[in-house]
């Protein structure tokens, strides 16, 4: 367990990291996600006591950490970069931080061997690392603090700099790599769909400090605040403004429709409304839909998905929809919301529905 | 601009190569129409770098020739292929403002002011920059340098073509979205031929209307998304294409249909061919949960947002479900039923299977 007591980070006089609190706890990935300079690197490495906090506390296991360097904390830590010894075979990389810690040499094979094993490379244990390919220096990197055994284990981006298809292998395995072993695991990312692949909670940072703490698919569906919902971008939540009154609401682009649970209980009034794109289909899958007809922007057919930009008042919305669907550009094409899957924001952009 | 062909092209980085595997680039031989999209598609070292050097003539193959039109360009230098290019890190003038960044490669040719002032404001207009163009470009965030690369490389009306070497790499998650919608909206409403090179699957199958899948200076299938989706030619495009990909199982071929894990599984058509290594491919978006079909046991149950990744053991195999709601619980033993129509059998890779007319 990983615990931060309002913890600050000061340079000069640029606050870094506001005050922050939270709670990380082994068994389940920590996902540390937000743009570059949002403070994701600054806050691991707090925690991995690389840098002077401006005042808080940090405790692991229960124990203040807060006065620790970094090498009595316990801790691995794994770069963006592929940082291993130029000079040591593949073994003595993985074995490094076992001999420094003075580990019997019976007892340093064993480790090596089973971290090894459990990132494939075993065959490649005598070789340096300059002849493997990115994805082998990166396993290396990451076989080194499965083999340490610390009590926490940060992974800094560690897979944005590999080939899409091997990141998505990786980004598969990771979490059964460390499941079991008790070690408290923190995975920085600016990538939300990361986020989500690697399952677990994930602790969402903007502008130096956390705005949403919970388990990754529920900020997803239910982000706090509009900032959040926006968080996952790829293709973007829509938003548009609308004015609520008593339980119908009418939209900025001017199509009214009827509101359903918690949001007809909301006082009269503006209010924003967010909705990703696959609850927006180019088709009527229920009754309840609400029609919303708009001039196509620009469409996207990756395959798997049809995607269309769509025109709404003074905003583009997109739409999302499995399989192909046809869309001609210029066009004015049908599309159906569907209001269960909305959600409603007050003008400070703070969740009320 | 102009229709690309290429024909018979192959490439070797040695002087005397023997064999296929002295081959950087095996063997392509294709013709893209004026004005369309197009996408190489491959990991590090499958040779879309080769094949991209070769076109826009950073290179000479050692086979095979390359037309803009029916004019022959093989051994013509870059600088006369008439061919803008965007790297993937922004190739701007620091001292120049946005106007003149956008300007240069019109001026450079001697383009009248006149139409350099409609042409940029044009282009400024569809890039959003408009009220950055009196801007210096030092000033200006990584996607917006990038931005005006790409208003650079589309400036100009009379080039050939258009090419995007990994432009996004670079450009922060958030904004990713932001850059390829625009781009295929240019793309839209400009109509240049544009050749995008990358190893990220979503962008090439977003952006292109037909897509080079390379794999060890092969190239393994062309054609559009929706092809390379709903059928893949072979297991390494449906591996390398959709996320996750294709399920790649063991199976035995008989008649039309497979036998997976002791199961009778029908296909899209009958078997052809005999011999060699046999696979059932099946994509996680074919497969669903039914009241009846081939016994499994969920493994793993993934809440990814959009929808749900299920892993189930099948005897010795494990493959994978997209479910849009509701899935099973981690645990539980369920029926899985694949869709007929998008189910096949491959040879050695390669798929075996008659289509469906």
């Amino acid at each position: 367990m990983i615990e931060l007591f309002d913890v600050t980070k000061v340079v000069g006089h640029i606050t870094h990291i506001k005050p922050t609190s939270l709670k990380l706890a082994p068994g389940e990935f920590n996902v540390v996600l937000g743009a570059t300079g949002s403070g994701k690197t600054s806050l691991i490495k707090l925690m991995a006591g690389l840098d002077p906090m401006a005042s808080g506390r940090i405790a692991m296991d229960g124990e203040d950490v807060t006065r620790l360097s970094t090498q009595k904390r316990n801790i691995s830590l794994v770069h963006q970069f592929f940082v291993n010894y130029p000079h040591m075979s593949v073994f003595e990389n993985i074995a490094s931080p076992l001999r420094v810690a003075g580990m019997a040499a019976s007892e340093v094979q064993g480790r090596v061997e089973e971290a090894a094993d459990l990132l494939q490379l075993r065959p490649m244990l005598h070789r340096k690392p300059q002849e493997l390919s990115g994805g082998q220096q990166q396993r290396t990197a990451l076989a080194r603090a499965i083999a340490k055994e610390s009590r926490a284990v940060f992974l800094d981006e560690p897979l944005a700099n590999l080939d899409y298809k091997l990141r998505e292998e990786l980004r598969e395995q990771l979490p059964e790599l460390f499941a079991g072993r008790g070690a408290v695991v923190v995975y920085a990312t600016s990538e939300p769909e990361e986020a989500l692949l690697l399952g677990g909670k994930t602790a969402l940072m903007e502008d130096g400090r956390v705005t949403q703490f919970g388990p990754t698919s529920e900020i997803y569906r239910n982000p706090d605040n509009l900032s959040a919902a926006r968080v996952f971008s790829d293709p973007p939540i829509n938003v548009m403004g609308l004015t609520k009154q008593g339980d119908r609401a009418v939209l900025q682009s001017g199509t009214e429709f009827a509101l359903s649970g918690a949001a007809k209980d909301l006082a009269d009034g503006a209010y924003s409304v967010a909705v990703r794109p696959h609850r927006v289909l180019p088709y009527r899958a229920s009754e309840t839909d609400v029609e919303l007809t708009g001039q196509v922007i620009v469409t996207e057919l990756s395959g798997s998905d049809s995607s269309a930009h769509f025109q709404l008042g003074d905003v583009a919305w997109v739409s999302l929809a499995s399989g192909v669907h046809a869309f001609e550009v210029g066009e004015r094409h049908a599309f159906f919301l569907d209001p269960t899957h909305c959600r409603y924001f007050d003008p400070d952009g703070k969740r009320v529905a | 601009m102009a229709e690309i062909t290429l024909s018979h092209l192959k490439h070797s980085y040695l002087p005397d190569p023997k064999g296929p595997e002295d081959y950087a680039l095996k063997e392509i031989d294709v013709t893209w129409r004026d004005g369309g999209a197009y996408a190489l598609l491959g990991p590090s070292g499958c040779g879309k770098s080769t094949l991209l050097n070769i076109i826009s003539g950073l290179l000479t193959p050692s086979e095979g020739r390359v037309l803009f039109g029916s004019e022959d360009v093989t051994t013509l230098p870059p600088d006369r292929r008439n061919i803008a290019q965007v790297f993937q890190f922004p190739v701007i003038y620091d001292t120049m403002t946005v106007r003149q960044n956008l300007a240069f490669p019109l001026r450079n040719r001697g383009v009248d002011e006149g139409t350099i002032a409609k042409r940029v404001g044009e282009i400024a207009e569809m890039l959003d920059v408009t009220d950055m163009l009196d801007v210096r470009a030092a000033g200006l965030s990584p996607d917006n340098k990038q931005k005006i690369s790409m208003g650079r490389g589309l400036v100009r009306d009379d080039v050939n073509a258009v090419m995007f070497d990994e432009p996004l790499t670079v450009i922060d998650p958030h904004l990713k979205w932001v850059l390829r919608s625009k781009l295929k909206e240019l793309h839209q409403r400009v109509k240049a031929t544009m050749i995008y090179v990358t190893h990220d699957q979503t962008e090439a199958l977003t952006f292109a209307d037909e897509v080079v899948v390379m794999q060890d200076g092969e190239v393994v299938q062309i054609g559009t998304p929706v092809e390379l989706f709903e059928r893949p030619q072979h297991t390494f495009v449906g591996h390398f294409i959709g996320s996750p990909g294709m399920n790649v199982l063991p199976c035995e071929a008989r008649g039309d249909r497979a036998v997976f894990e002791g199961h009778d599984v029908a296909l899209e058509g009958a078997v052809i061919g005999n011999g060699g290594d046999v696979a059932l491919g099946v994509r996680p978006e074919h497969v669903r949960v039914a009241e009846a079909g081939i016994p499994a046991t969920v493994t793993k149950v993934s809440d990814v947002g959009r929808h749900f990744v299920v892993e189930a053991q099948v005897g010795a195999s494990s493959l994978k479900a997209v479910l849009e709601e509701a899935p099973p619980e981690k645990g539980s033993a369920v029926h899985l039923a694949f869709q007929p129509e998008k189910t096949r059998v491959y040879r050695d890779g390669w798929i075996a299977t008659e289509a469906r007319s």
